[in-house]
């Protein structure tokens, strides 16, 4: 065994950043529901969580316990082998496709090895993920119709039809930025957006190139919206409409793992909106300014952090004046470390990227807060008749634009 | 024990596995989950082949395309489980062996041609040259499948269409 793991360093060296990530996640997808509630509430003029620990943070965990010692009920009837392997399905897919997914450029050494930010940098890295999003069509429609009840199976119908329907939009929007990348490797794609137009506007997929990829990108992240199944789009699971749709009948872990199989995917669909039109981990801010640029990240986790703490102390219950001065503690430690030099050029790409992923993040729970809902035949229409001829308009008007330019 | 090696056993045994499956579930969703299985399964070997645009694209469109028509005919269809009959006796008498000395003709076919049978490529086949194979040398082939992928999709739309009285 330690012969086979020493041919391979490379399945040595996978291990921890699998753990790794997992773990970053699982987390973030536990307080994505946090801030979900948190904005959907203030959008709505009220708080949202806020007994359950300070400022609610604590919310996510007693909804995590409470998922846990819910009583499962398994409809009668029901087929029981896939009524158990849909939610499996959903959330396996969901967390798999973190896996092509590249953080930073930086390599780094573990363990004698060389590796980059990211846990496989494969060839074909963006269709893989399409791959996976098509696959994870099957768990809406297994979990509907193993469930034995009328509510579902509709649900769960019209959801996997809608899936299918949007993919097609999806995969054609990206076309625009395949073409003008020339490849299929996420790296790839990142770094054929370096540069910077006229020495402040940064040359990413969105502003630059011979077409400015502004149509692929309405069309990706409506379709992206719509994939998930998330408002406006959530006409499947409509509490007014189909009760909830496809995961009526799943109770207590069953239904935590479709949610978080929703949740899952939308940080991986906002991860690749990045990726393929804002530069992923390039940084928005140009050389010209390189001295201090370099700073940004310590700067903001030590902003962060200082607020925190200001705001902890004078907190109303004794558990928040303990808990939120030291989280802010901890965040003046992250920037303290983040500005010595190894760690510094690390943690540059990480930090551009993850924020340019909460900023995706924050407008896809914007829409869901403030849009109505589609009807479905409104749903399908938009789909069939107006994304997908946009996306086929994007990708004639790229070739044109890259023969014209000659690129 | 290499580790391509390994990896074929692996999806090779899950391959069969889940094609004997298929014939053997009594419920039509069951067999078309195995079909799914065994496409995947495929879609494996042909990545350890270094063939990688063709294995993401076996499961896009395989596994996530046509075998979800699969699932939604059955779901829609409502087909039930089957009934259990009695094992024909022209299936154990004459089907079985006859089954069986096919397998045995395939195998030593092969074994026989095993020296001669070519080789895949060292290195994995890029897009890039399938592109230009696809686009340039076979460029008029694939306008034509295109075509009758048109026509099929047509004559499925007009066959399915209700007939009234305009």
């Amino acid at each position: 065994m330690s012969e086979f793991a020493s041919e391979h360093p490379i399945l040595l060296v996978a291990l921890p950043k699998i753990v790794v990530l997992l773990f970053l996640l699982l987390t973030s997808l536990a307080y994505l529901t946090w801030f979900e509630r948190k904005v959907v509430a203030h959008i709505q003029a009220r708080w949202g969580p806020y007994r359950v620990g300070p400022h609610g943070l604590l919310q996510p965990l007693a909804d995590g316990l409470k998922f846990l010692f819910k009583e499962d009920v398994t409809p009668a009837g029901a087929d029981k082998f896939v009524y158990f392997l849909a939610p499996f399905l959903s959330l396996s897919l969901a967390i798999t496709s973190i896996a092509v997914i590249p953080f930073g450029p930086r390599e780094f050494t573990m363990f004698g090895q060389h590796t980059r930010l990211a846990i496989t940098d494969l060839n074909i890295g963006l269709l893989v993920l399409f791959a996976i999003t098509s696959m994870s069509v099957y768990g809406v429609a297994l979990a509907g119709w193993s469930s034995n009840s009328k509510y579902p199976l509709l649900g769960g119908l019209r959801s996997s039809a809608q899936m299918v329907s949007y993919e097609l939009a999806l995969t054609m929007s990206v076309v625009g930025v395949l073409l003008m990348a020339g490849t299929f490797n996420l790296t790839e794609i990142i770094t054929a957006q370096g540069g910077f137009h006229w020495g402040f506007l940064p040359r990413w997929n969105f502003f630059a190139g011979p077409l400015p990829q502004v149509i692929g990108f309405c069309c990706f992240f409506t379709a992206a919206v719509a994939e998930t199944n998330r408002a406006p789009f959530d006409l499947a699971e409509a509490e007014s409409e189909l009760v909830a749709g496809f995961h009526t009948e799943y109770a207590s872990f069953k239904f935590a793992m479709f949610f978080m199989a929703e949740y899952a995917s939308m940080i991986t669909v906002s991860c690749l909106a990045a990726i393929l039109f804002f530069g992923g981990w390039l940084s928005p801010v140009p050389p010209a300014a390189f001295f201090w640029a370099r700073y940004i990240p310590t700067g903001a986790f030590a902003l962060a952090g200082l607020a925190l703490i200001a705001h902890g102390v004078r907190y109303l219950t004794i558990f928040g004046r303990v808990l939120l001065p030291t989280l802010g503690l901890i965040l003046c430690g992250l920037a303290a470390l983040l500005a010595s030099p190894g760690i510094n050029e690390l943690a540059q790409g990480p930090f551009w990227f993850l924020i340019k992923v909460a900023i995706f993040l924050f407008i896809y729970v914007w829409v869901r807060g403030t849009l109505p809902r589609f009807r479905y035949d409104q749903l399908m229409a938009i789909g069939w008749k107006l994304l997908l001829p946009l996306a086929i308009l994007n990708v004639v008007l790229t070739s044109l634009a890259i023969v014209w330019t000659g690129r | 024990m290499t580790l391509p090696l390994f990896l074929f056993s692996v999806l090779a045994v899950v391959a069969v596995a889940g094609a004997v499956s298929l014939i053997l579930q009594r419920h039509p969703i069951h067999s078309a989950l195995s079909l799914i299985v065994v496409m995947v399964a495929l879609a494996g070997l042909y990545l350890l082949l270094g063939a990688e645009f063709i294995a993401a694209v076996q499961v896009i469109v395989y596994g996530g395309a046509i075998m979800v028509l699969f699932v939604f005919v059955i779901m829609l269809l409502n087909a039930g489980e089957e009934e259990r009959t009695d094992f024909s006796r022209m299936a154990r008498w004459a089907g079985l062996p006859l089954a069986a000395v096919f397998l045995v003709e395939v195998a030593y076919g092969v074994a026989r041609a095993a020296s001669r049978l070519p080789t895949a490529a060292q290195a994995p086949v890029s897009t890039r040259e399938l592109a230009e194979l696809l686009f340039r040398d076979y460029v008029f082939p694939f306008e034509l499948t295109s075509f009758l992928i048109l026509v099929a999709v047509l004559g499925a739309i007009v066959l399915a269409r209700r007939e009234d009285s305009d």
